[in-house]
C-alpha cells in the first residue's frame, strides 16, 4: 500500500502526516494525526458524525480522500474552542442539555458553526435544514436546535456590543 | 489506490489514458460509498478539482458556464444564478445535506448516472449542454445524451465533462424541481419532476419543458405533457392532461424506495405542482415558500 | 415549553434536585475529548475484522483459514474452534445460544452471522484476510417472518426446539421457541357484555435501535490468562459475565472499563465483538481493536422484533372496556429471546379490564438475534392496542381521552401482569394532555389529530457506589452505571442535595469492574432510581459519620449535631460550624478517611405512564405526512434533572415517529438485507420533526427517597399508534401495518376514494 506525505493546517497548526492514498481524511485524522474527536458513524456521508471544516466549508471527512487535504486548512472539534474559552455553541450545548450520549455532538457543533458563520440569523427551519445532514438518535433534535438558536442570538448580541466573538 | 491532482485538462486526459483502472472524481460523494460497499477500487484516482475551468462558475453574455466539478453549494449560494434558474438551483441543492453540498457537483450527479439524480431533470428542462474533454480536444452534447442507463454513460474511456452551459432563459420564464422523498432531507428521490414554463403576453403557456426522474432508467423529457400545455392556459384541465402524460411516460421499477404504481401516480401529482410553480415564477410571483420536497407545506 | 406538574399533596422543595445543572461529563463531550469505544490506542495494537456468512441459512461444511493466516501482517485468526464448546460442556441453553451467536459453529443462521475473525496490523489487511477465509457452505432454505417460520413444512433453525409453554408439549421441533399466556376472568362473558366488539390484525417490521456509534472495543489480553477490555456498553459487569462465559474464563479475570457510549437504547446490553477481541488478543499476544462498520451494525446486531398480532377488544356504549384478547407472534431472530413476554405483560397494563386472554409466541427466523430496544415489546403491542382503543372510541362516539380515563389503571388496580399498582400517575398524564394548549386548540385544516398512551414497568436492581470526601471538602462519587443519557448529572444533584453543597463540588466517575462493586445494566430505566438510591445511602451514611466526628470534636452527643447546608452545626449555636473541608482536615484524628460504599438490590421502582398527542399534516396526493405538532406528557415521579428528563421523553418520541413512518428492515428474497445503511434505513432527520413539547408530570414514586420513576423508556411506546390514529381521523383510512409509509398510505387513500 502506498502512503502519501500530506502537509496541511489542522486546528491552526502546520501539520504533516503519512496516510494511505485511498484512505479517507476521517481515517487519517483519527489514525495518523490522533484526533479522536472526529467520529465514524457510517463512513458513507449519511450521518455527519465526522463533520469537519475544510477551508471554512463543512464536509464529511469520510468522503474526502486523505491526499485532498494537501495545502488545505482543516478545523476539527478539537479546534473549535478558543484556547481556554469555549465557543458560544459549545457553551449553549452544555447549558441547554443539547447532548445525551454525545457521539453526534462534535459533528453537530462543526455543522452549526459553519451555518452561523454563513447565516448569523437563521430561522428554526433554516437551522433544521442546515443540520439535516447530522443524525442524532438520542435527543429528537429539539434541544440541539434551541441551543443553536440561543448561540446565534448570543453571538449577534456580542457582535453588536463589539465583544470579541 | 494512487492519487493525482492534475492542474490542466491535458494532464487529466493523460492521467486517465495511462491506465484503464483510473476514475475521475469531484466530490467523491458517490465514489467512496460505492467503494465501501464492495465495488472494485480504481487503481488511480484523478482529482479534477485543481483544474480552474472544472470549478469555475461564471455568467457570460448569453448564459452561465458551470464547472463540472464545482461544488453545488457554489450554485445555491449564488443569488444571480438562483434568481435566473430557481428550479435548477433548488435541484442542485437537494443533492444531500450541507456537508454533501460542499462536495457534490453537477458533473458527478450526472455521470454517476443514478436514475434518481436530482439535478438532471432540471438540467434537461433548461437544455443544459455538457462540454466533454476527449483525447483530441472537447465536444459539446446535450445533457440528455450523457446518461444511457443506471450507472452507465455515453462517455468513452478517458473522457470526462469539463463544464456545463446553460443559456439565459427567455423573459417570462420560470423553472421548478420537485421530488418525493420519504424524509424531508438526506434521501434519494422516489420521483423527481423538473418543469420550465415560458408564458406569453396573455398569460398562456408559450413554451413548456417537463422532465421526469427516478421513474425510468434515465431522466427524460415528456413530449406529450409539454404538448398538452403549449398554447394553452395553465388550468385544472391542462394540468390534468399533464399529469396523465407524465404518469404514462414513466417506466419505473419496484424497489425498496417505492413501487411502480406509486411512482406513476406521484409523478402525475408532482408534474402538476412543478408546472404551477414554474408558471408562477414565469409570471413574476413570489414563490419564496414553494416547496422543493414533496410539493407540500 | 415544559410544564412541571406538582403532585397535589405538595412536593418538598429542593435546592439542587430539579435544577438544570451542567452535566459533569459535558465539557469532554463538547470538546471531543470524551473517549468512546473506538477511541483508545494502545502500543502494538492490532485491528480486527470479522468474516460473516453471506447466506441467510446454511450448514457450515468447512472453514479454511490458511490463506488468511499466511498473509503478511496477520497475527491471529479465530473460528468457533477457538472458543469452548458450551453445548458439549452441558451449559445452559441460553449460554450455548450466546456462544453460537458470537461465532457460528455448525450452521450460519442469518446473513451476517460471524464465522471467523482476524487481527492484523491494519484494518485493510484484516479485511483482506477476512475475505480470504474460505468457507464452504451448504445453503438451506430460509424463513424471514413469523408467517414463514410458523408455516407447515417450514425449514427448522434448531433441530431440538420444542415449544415451551404448550401443554402437552409438541412432539416435533418447530420454530416456535416458547409461548406465554396471561389470563383473567371470563373472556366469553366479557365479550358478551360488550356493545361493540372490534377485531383487527396488525403487522410490524423489525426496526433497529439506530445508535450513531457502531459497536467498538479494545481488548488487551495478557499471557497470564487475564485480559483488559475497553468497550462502550450499557453494562460492563453483565458484559463481563457474558464474555467470560463465552470464553470459558472466570469473570474476575476480565477487567472491563466502560468507555463513553454513543447510544444504546438496549442494543448494547448484549455482546457481539467482545469475546472475539479478547480471544484474538490472547492468541496474538497483542492488544486488538475491533470496530463494526455501519453495514455490520445493521446486518448483525439488534434489531427489535417484527410481529403479527391479532387483537379483539370489547367496550360498552358508555365506555367500559369489558374484554381483551391478544394473539401475537414476535420474531426472535436466529436464537430465542424476543420481548414477547414483556409485550404480554404490558399489553393492557394501562387499563383495568376484568376479562382478558393474552397469548404470545417467541419465533425464531433467519435474521439477527433481536436485542432489547427501549421498553422492549411494549411499543409493538401498544401499536395494536392503542389503535383498536381509538377505533372503539370512534365507534361509541366517545372522546379518546375520556375513554382511557374511564378505564385507567389507578392505585389499587390489579395490573394485567399481576402486582397491585401502588400510587401511579396514568390519569394525571391523560388529564395533562386533555388540559393542554395543544388539545384545546382546534385541529388545523387538512390535519389529523391522534392520541395514544403507554406504560413501562421500570426496574430496580443491583447497584454499588462509593462516596469519598476530599481534603478540600469536595466530593467524589464513584459508581458503575455507564452513562447513556446524562445520568451523571442526576447523581451529582443527589449528592449536592444530600450534603447541601453546590453541585459543581461533586465529581462523578464511572469505575471499571475491578474498582467498584457489582452493577446491573444501564437499562430498564433503572439508573436514576437504583444507582441514585445507593448514592443517597452513601451520602446519608457519611452525614451520620460527619455528625459523629463533629460531636467528637465538640465533645458533645451526636444528637446535638445537625447537618445543615453543607455544615455540621451544634444545636445550641455555640460552636462555629464545621464545613466538609474542616471535617476532612480532622479526619485522621476522628476515625480516618471519610469514605462509604453502599450496595443494594434496589426495589421500589415506580411504573411510568405517558400520554401523547400529535397533529399530522397529510398530503393525500402523495401519502407524505408531516408531524406538525407533538406533545408528550409523562409521569417522572420527580424530575431530578428536568432537562435530561425532557430529553429522554423527546428522544423516545423521535424514535417512535421514525418507527411509525419509515423505519423497517427490507430483505431480499434470498434473505439478505437490502437496506443496511443510514441512507435506506431512514431514521428521522432534524428537518422531519417539530419541537417536541414536553409536560413532565410528577406523581412521586413512594418507593424512592425522592419519588423518582424511571423515564428512559415509556416515551417510545405510544407514537406509532398516535400517528395511526391521526391518520385515521385526518384521512379516514386505518393502517394496521408498520411502517405507515407514503406508499402504503397512498394505497389506502386510493382505496378510500
Amino acid at each position: 500500500m502506498s502512503r502519501t506525505h500530506i502537509n496541511c493546517t489542522i486546528n491552526g497548526d502546520q501539520t504533516d502526516f503519512l496516510s494511505e492514498s485511498g484512505g479517507s481524511l476521517l481515517n487519517a485524522l483519527r489514525d495518523d494525526v490522533g484526533l479522536m474527536g472526529v467520529k465514524e458513524g457510517c463512513g458513507t456521508g449519511d450521518c455527519g458524525a465526522c463533520s469537519v471544516l475544510m477551508d471554512d466549508r463543512v464536509t464529511c471527512a469520510c468522503l474526502i480522500f486523505a491526499p485532498e487535504a494537501e495545502g488545505r486548512t482543516i478545523v476539527t472539534i478539537e479546534g473549535l474552542a478558543n484556547a481556554d474559552e469555549l465557543h458560544p455553541l459549545q457553551q449553549c450545548f452544555l447549558e441547554g442539555a443539547a447532548l445525551q450520549c454525545g457521539i453526534c455532538t462534535p459533528g453537530f457543533l462543526m455543522a452549526a458553526k459553519a451555518l452561523l458563520d454563513k447565516n448569523p440569523h437563521p430561522t428554526e427551519t433554516e437551522v433544521r435544514y442546515a443540520l439535516a445532514g447530522n443524525l442524532c438518535r438520542c435527543t429528537g433534535y429539539d434541544k440541539i436546535i434551541r441551543a443553536v438558536l440561543d448561540a446565534a442570538e448570543g453571538m449577534r448580541a456580542s457582535a453588536q456590543t463589539g465583544d470579541a466573538a | 489506490m494512487d492519487y493525482v491532482a492534475p492542474t490542466t485538462i491535458e494532464d487529466a486526459v493523460g492521467a486517465l489514458s495511462s491506465t484503464l483502472e483510473s476514475r475521475v472524481f469531484a466530490g467523491a460523494t458517490d465514489l467512496i460509498p460505492q467503494i465501501r460497499s464492495g465495488r472494485p477500487e480504481p487503481g488511480l484516482l484523478v482529482d479534477l478539482k485543481h483544474i480552474d475551468r472544472l470549478t469555475a462558475v461564471t455568467e457570460g453574455a448569453d448564459g452561465w458556464t458551470i464547472g463540472a466539478a464545482a461544488p453545488t453549494s457554489r450554485l445555491t449560494e449564488d443569488p444571480g444564478f438562483s434568481s435566473q434558474f430557481p428550479g435548477l438551483s433548488e435541484a442542485a441543492g437537494l443533492i444531500g445535506s450541507d456537508q454533501i453540498q460542499n462536495r457534490s457537483s453537477l458533473g458527478g450527479n450526472l455521470c454517476n448516472a443514478s436514475p434518481a439524480a436530482d439535478s438532471v431533470p432540471a438540467m434537461l428542462v433548461n437544455d443544459a449542454r455538457a462540454v466533454v474533454a476527449t483525447a483530441d480536444g472537447t465536444r459539446t452534447v446535450g445533457v440528455a445524451e450523457i446518461a444511457t442507463g443506471p450507472g452507465r454513460t455515453s462517455l468513452a474511456p478517458g473522457e470526462f465533462i469539463v463544464e456545463f452551459e446553460v443559456d439565459r432563459p427567455p423573459a417570462h420564464t420560470g423553472d421548478a424541481y420537485l421530488r418525493m422523498t420519504p424524509r424531508t432531507e438526506m434521501d434519494i428521490a422516489v420521483v423527481g419532476v423538473g418543469a420550465r414554463i415560458t408564458l406569453d403576453a396573455d398569460g398562456n403557456c408559450a413554451e413548456a419543458r417537463i422532465a421526469v426522474g427516478a421513474v425510468a432508467p434515465t431522466a427524460r423529457r415528456v413530449a406529450d405533457a409539454e404538448a398538452a400545455l403549449v398554447g394553452q392556459p395553465i388550468n385544472d384541465d391542462t394540468l390534468a392532461a399533464v399529469a396523465l402524460a407524465a404518469s404514462a411516460a414513466c417506466d419505473p421499477i419496484d424497489d425498496k424506495r417505492g413501487t411502480i404504481a406509486y411512482r406513476k401516480q406521484v409523478t402525475g401529482v408532482l408534474a402538476k405542482r412543478a408546472v404551477k410553480i414554474a408558471a408562477a415564477r414565469a409570471a413574476g410571483e413570489d414563490t419564496e415558500n414553494a416547496a422543493t420536497t414533496n410539493g407540500a407545506h | 415549553m415544559t410544564m412541571i406538574e406538582e403532585s397535589p399533596t405538595g412536593a418538598p422543595s429542593y435546592k439542587w434536585v430539579g435544577s438544570r445543572s451542567v452535566r459533569p461529563d459535558g465539557l469532554d463531550k463538547v470538546t471531543g475529548k470524551a473517549r468512546f469505544g473506538a477511541d483508545l490506542t494502545l502500543p502494538g495494537m492490532l485491528e480486527g475484522a470479522v468474516a460473516r456468512s453471506p447466506h441467510a441459512h446454511a450448514r457450515i461444511v468447512s472453514i479454511d483459514t490458511s490463506a488468511a493466516e499466511a498473509m503478511a501482517g496477520v497475527h491471529a485468526v479465530i473460528t468457533a474452534a477457538d472458543l469452548p464448546d458450551l453445548a458439549e460442556a452441558g451449559a445452559k441453553a441460553d449460554d450455548v445460544f450466546m456462544s453460537e451467536k458470537i461465532l457460528a459453529r455448525k450452521k450460519a443462521l442469518w446473513e451476517g452471522h460471524p464465522v471467523a475473525a482476524v487481527a492484523a496490523t491494519s484494518r485493510e489487511i484484516a479485511r483482506a484476510a477476512a475475505a480470504a477465509i474460505e468457507v464452504v457452505y451448504e445453503q438451506l432454505p430460509h424463513v424471514l417472518t413469523v408467517d414463514e417460520a410458523l408455516a407447515d413444512g417450514a425449514p427448522i433453525l434448531h433441530e431440538a426446539m420444542i415449544t415451551r409453554g404448550v401443554d402437552p408439549a409438541p412432539e416435533t421441533a418447530s420454530n416456535a421457541a416458547s409461548r406465554v399466556v396471561h389470563e383473567r376472568g371470563d373472556l366469553d362473558q366479557g365479550f358478551a357484555d360488550a356493545d361493540v366488539v372490534l377485531e383487527r390484525e396488525y403487522t410490524t417490521k423489525p426496526v433497529h435501535q439506530g445508535y450513531i456509534e457502531p459497536h467498538a472495543c479494545v481488548a488487551d489480553a495478557g499471557q497470564d490468562g487475564r485480559a483488559n477490555l475497553f468497550v462502550s456498553s450499557q453494562g460492563h459487569f453483565s458484559l463481563r459475565a457474558m464474555t467470560a462465559t463465552t470464553l470459558g474464563m472466570e469473570p474476575s479475570a476480565l477487567v472491563v472499563e466502560a468507555a463513553e457510549i454513543g447510544g444504546g437504547f438496549g442494543g448494547k446490553t448484549t455482546i457481539y465483538l467482545e469475546p472475539l477481541a479478547v480471544r484474538l488478543s490472547s492468541k496474538a499476544g497483542r492488544p486488538v481493536r475491533l470496530v463494526m462498520g455501519r453495514d455490520e451494525v445493521f446486518k448483525a446486531t439488534g434489531p427489535t422484533s417484527g410481529s403479527r398480532m391479532k387483537i379483539k377488544m370489547g367496550v360498552t356504549n358508555d365506555g367500559k372496556m369489558t374484554a381483551a384478547q391478544v394473539w401475537m407472534a414476535f420474531e426472535a431472530g436466529a436464537f430465542p429471546g424476543s420481548p414477547v413476554g414483556a409485550a404480554g405483560m404490558t399489553a393492557i397494563a394501562c387499563y383495568d379490564i376484568p376479562n382478558f386472554f393474552v397469548e404470545g409466541f417467541d419465533v425464531v427466523c433467519n435474521k439477527p438475534k433481536v436485542a432489547a430496544y427501549r421498553a422492549p415489546g411494549a411499543p409493538i403491542i401498544a401499536y395494536g392496542i392503542e389503535s383498536i382503543v381509538d377505533e372503539l372510541a370512534m365507534a361509541i362516539d366517545m372522546d379518546p381521552i375520556d375513554l382511557r380515563l374511564a378505564n385507567a389503571a389507578v392505585e389499587g388496580t390489579q395490573s394485567s401482569y399481576g402486582p397491585v399498582f401502588p400510587r401511579i400517575g396514568f390519569v394525571e398524564t391523560l388529564e395533562a394532555i386533555r388540559d393542554s394548549d395543544h388539545y384545546r386548540s382546534p385541529v388545523p385544516e387538512g390535519m389529523g389529530r391522534g392520541v395514544a398512551s403507554g406504560f413501562w414497568f421500570n426496574i430496580g436492581g443491583n447497584s454499588t457506589a462509593t462516596v469519598n470526601i476530599n481534603e478540600d471538602g469536595n466530593v467524589n462519587v464513584i459508581e458503575g452505571s455507564p452513562d447513556i443519557g446524562g445520568s451523571r448529572a442526576s447523581m451529582a444533584l443527589f449528592a449536592a442535595e444530600e450534603f447541601g453543597i453546590p453541585v459543581d463540588r461533586i465529581s462523578v466517575k464511572i469505575a471499571d469492574t475491578q474498582t467498584i462493586g457489582f452493577n446491573d445494566v444501564t437499562g430498564g430505566s433503572r439508573v436514576t432510581l437504583a444507582t441514585g438510591k445507593v448514592i443517597i445511602d452513601c451520602c446519608r451514611a457519611i452525614k451520620e459519620d460527619l455528625r459523629r466526628r463533629a460531636a467528637k470534636t465538640w465533645d458533645c452527643e451526636i444528637d446535638d449535631v445537625e447537618w445543615v447546608e453543607g455544615q455540621a452545626q451544634h444545636a445550641s449555636g455555640t460552636e462555629t460550624p464545621l464545613t466538609l473541608a474542616d471535617l476532612a482536615a480532622k479526619a485522621p484524628r476522628t476515625g480516618g478517611p471519610i469514605s462509604v460504599t453502599k450496595s443494594d438490590n434496589v426495589r421500589g421502582a415506580g411504573a411510568a405512564f405517558t400520554t401523547q398527542l400529535v397533529d399530522l399534516e397529510i398530503d393525500d396526493e402523495t401519502g407524505v405526512c408531516r408531524v406538525a405538532r407533538y406533545t408528550t406528557a409523562q409521569d417522572a415521579g420527580k424530575a431530578i434533572h428536568p432537562s435530561y428528563v425532557e430529553g429522554q421523553m423527546q428522544g423516545g418520541v423521535a424514535q417512535g415517529i421514525g418507527w411509525a413512518f419509515n423505519e423497517e428492515y427490507i430483505h431480499n428474497t434470498d434473505g439478505t438485507l437490502d437496506n443496511a445503511s443510514f441512507l435506506d434505513y431512514r431514521i428521522p432527520v432534524a428537518s422531519d420533526l417539530p419541537m417536541i413539547e414536553t409536560i413532565v408530570v410528577e406523581v412521586p414514586n413512594p418507593g424512592h427517597p425522592y419519588g423518582v420513576r424511571g423515564v428512559g423508556e415509556a416515551g417510545i411506546v405510544p407514537p406509532m399508534a398516535a400517528i395511526g390514529n391521526a391518520i385515521q381521523r385526518g384521512a379516514g383510512v386505518r393502517l394496521n401495518d408498520l411502517p405507515m409509509s407514503p406508499v402504503h398510505l397512498l394505497g389506502a387513500i386510493n382505496q378510500r376514494d
